[in-house]
């Protein structure tokens, strides 16, 4: 079979929707299928790689827990950007996994970069 | 050119299903491939067979399925998104012990693997009803 570099651009917060888990579901699946796979958190789906996450109250499962595994599927191209974090104050320090932060400007060749592009 | 699309919202409460049908005629039309269409998420409840939508308003499930039988296309559900929000074909009733299964026989459950697998075989993917 042959790869497709595949970019997950995530824009919705870790609860409230079930998209979260659903691009979470197609990472780890394709990255199974040996596809590369890059994801970008923009906006407030930023929040969804925030560390110390507790959903007990809400009787979610925990996003954090599902993040946390995809070192393990090989995917480590985890991108957002400098006005997603500033917007809601935010630093490297409040994620759980290591991020690359770029300008809003190289979004656009980020995605140029990826042969398939899927929104949630 | 070998596309696939992926659809993503619900048959009622977006319109995203409804364009995805009429772009994958066009592309027809114009004599494109369409190697795979796959249905994630909410999109899954179009499978809903007991769909029974008021009498002056389009059938769009049956519209995809008409669709589907008049060119032979692969569609494929995805079983794990279907079957949470209710959507079960025979096997999953019985391995659930659901009295009763409502898939609609043009569709087909399958696993996100169909999707991986369209990705990596189509030139493009286009999805209806993401963020």
């Amino acid at each position: 079979m042959s790869t497709k570099s595949v970019l997950i651009i995530n824009r919705t917060p870790p609860y409230g929707s079930s998209s979260p888990r659903e691009a979470l579901d197609i990472a780890l699946t394709c990255s199974i299928f040996e596809q590369p796979v890059s994801l970008l958190f923009l906006g407030a789906g930023i929040f969804q790689l925030l560390n110390n996450q507790n959903t007990e109250s809400i009787e979610q499962k925990n996003l954090e827990s599902i993040m946390s595994s995809l070192p393990m599927y090989d995917i480590d191209q985890l991108y957002t950007t400098k006005s997603s974090l500033q917007a809601y104050d935010l630093t490297v320090e409040d994620l759980c996994l290591p991020v690359q932060i770029i300008d809003d400007t190289s979004v656009a060749s980020l995605i140029n970069d990826h042969e398939t592009v899927l929104t949630f | 050119m070998k596309f696939s699309i992926v659809v993503q919202s619900s048959p009622f409460s977006s319109q995203a299903p409804a364009t995805a049908l009429r772009f994958a005629k066009a592309l027809l039309e114009q004599g494109h491939e369409l190697y795979r269409v796959f249905f994630y998420a909410d999109g899954t409840l179009i499978a809903n067979n007991l769909i029974t939508p008021p009498q002056d308003e389009r059938d769009l499930p049956e519209a995809w399925a008409e669709f589907k039988k008049q060119n032979g296309l692969d569609i494929v559900v995805c079983i794990a998104a279907a079957v949470k929000r209710g959507v079960i074909d025979e096997n999953e009733a019985r391995r659930y012990e659901k009295e009763n299964s409502n898939l609609h026989p043009e569709f087909e459950l399958s696993g996100l693997g169909q999707l991986a697998e369209a990705i990596a075989v189509s030139d493009r993917v286009i999805t209806f009803g993401g963020q």
